[in-house]
């Protein structure tokens, strides 16, 4: 079996993880104040991954990333960046996919929170953002944890977002989830069967580790 | 001199009630604040922090106006830095009780001291969820006071005191206050809990 899939896999899963932990934790945090008109609109938008079929996302993208056309054509001759059948693309597109499952579980936390908690760091003279990393962070860290690792798990099970913008590129865009439906297309049950059963695994002692750490402190990881 | 003229929408009862207060407090003394549960005594304290804002009034303390509605004037709590006590102590989970003085102020000597007013300095190291409701609420007050604020806004904080305690806890705030010459506003039920500090008093609500 080539496991060249399963790694670009985990690398992809990893890069995105890690650029949602620099944006969503922001996010999740603007979010979970007072709702506003533009709150609302931000939170239907950050929503829309969710229900929305992954392919008119990734059709989207196609059509926004397009060298032919528009920001695809203005990224192509000024930086000379093309994201379309390109691994920057995957991890633009994993970014946008699951930013709900970064941001979502953080807000949820943050909002139940008690709003004196941030406001006691206030009267002691505290910034916002000291307070977000001293206090507000620091008490949600089950539903982080939660967070991170189901956006790195939906990240390694992405497949018509993935499929839509990268295409299947060997070694470049064809991650394990693409592989299991190659493999498939091409009747070879046994290849499907060993990255199926690689990812399974994967997610399954991801999941299982999040709940693990979390037995104590919420009823299930998904809370 | 505390000035405040001051009016907002409560949101409890389905929101109907208004908070209207009007008056002045000295500076460099305690004042007692009573009056009946949802009259919006809390609510004054928050004002007072910048936790709240009211649809109308002007907050002046000291001749600093930290609040006019009219004008747009609003100092962020940061500014204002009121010692506050919160009714439900609003301690950190995550941190300890010498982490939470810690958070509020540099000066070891101080937090010493008010490791020792509060009589916490065996419980130190431990987190809120390890202290009982008496040591909680005597390190949400010792939290507020660890930054020497010019004005302390301390909301019922001595209702999870035993007597004896209470007692001890009381007056020795009351010779911090005067050493420091510190104004206090507290909002307290049972107003012989505050028989250690001398003071005014006033009723809203009524």
């Amino acid at each position: 079996m080539d496991l060249s899939p399963v790694w670009l896999s985990l690398k992809l899963a990893t890069v995105t993880t890690i650029l949602l932990l620099m944006m969503g934790l922001p996010l999740a945090w603007w979010l979970s104040k007072k709702r506003t008109v533009l709150r609302m609109l931000a939170e239907v938008l950050l929503t829309m991954p969710l229900v929305l079929p992954p392919s008119v996302l990734g059709f989207y993208l196609l059509l926004a990333f397009s060298p032919q056309q528009g920001l695809g054509k203005w990224l192509h001759n000024v930086f000379d960046v093309q994201l379309v059948f390109s691994f920057p693309g995957l991890v633009l597109a994993s970014v946008i996919y699951s930013l709900p499952f970064m941001a979502g579980p953080v807000r949820s936390a943050l909002q139940q929170l008690p709003p004196s908690l941030a406001q006691a760091s206030y009267t002691l003279g505290k910034s916002e953002w000291q307070t977000l990393r001293h206090v507000l962070l620091p008490n949600i860290k089950p539903a982080l944890l939660t967070a991170t690792v189901l956006t790195f798990a939906h990240t390694l099970g992405e497949f018509g977002v993935v499929l839509m913008i990268g295409g299947n590129i060997p070694g470049v865009t064809r991650v394990a989830s693409v592989a299991v439906y190659d493999a498939v297309e091409q009747m070879d049950y046994s290849l499907a069967a060993n990255y199926s059963l690689t990812l399974f695994a994967i997610t399954f002692a991801l999941l299982m580790g999040v709940f693990i750490y979390n037995k104590n402190q919420v009823k299930t990881p998904l809370e | 001199m505390i000035e405040i003229d001051i009016e907002k929408k409560l949101n409890i009862y389905g929101g109907g009630q208004m908070l209207k207060f009007s008056g002045q407090m000295p500076m460099h003394s305690v004042t007692k604040i009573a009056g009946p549960s949802g009259a919006g005594k809390s609510t004054l304290l928050k004002i007072i922090a910048g936790l709240a804002t009211p649809e109308k009034g002007r907050v002046v303390v000291d001749d600093k106006v930290w609040l006019d509605a009219e004008s747009g004037i609003n100092l962020s709590p940061q500014k204002r830095l009121t010692g506050f006590v919160f009714q439900d102590y609003a301690l950190f989970p995550n941190m300890t009780v010498l982490q939470h003085l810690q958070y509020a102020t540099h000066d070891s000597a101080w937090i010493d001291r008010l490791l020792t007013i509060a009589e916490m300095q065996a419980f130190s190291s431990q987190k809120p969820q390890h202290l009982s409701g008496g040591q909680q609420q005597r390190l949400a007050v010792i939290r507020a006071l660890a930054i020497k604020p010019q004005l302390m806004l301390m909301d019922e904080p001595f209702s999870a005191l035993d007597a004896k305690t209470k007692a001890r806890f009381t007056a020795a705030l009351s010779s911090l206050f005067d050493e420091l010459k510190m104004t206090a506003l507290i909002v307290s039920h049972n107003p012989q809990e505050l028989d250690a500090f001398t003071g005014d008093e006033i009723t809203i609500g009524e």
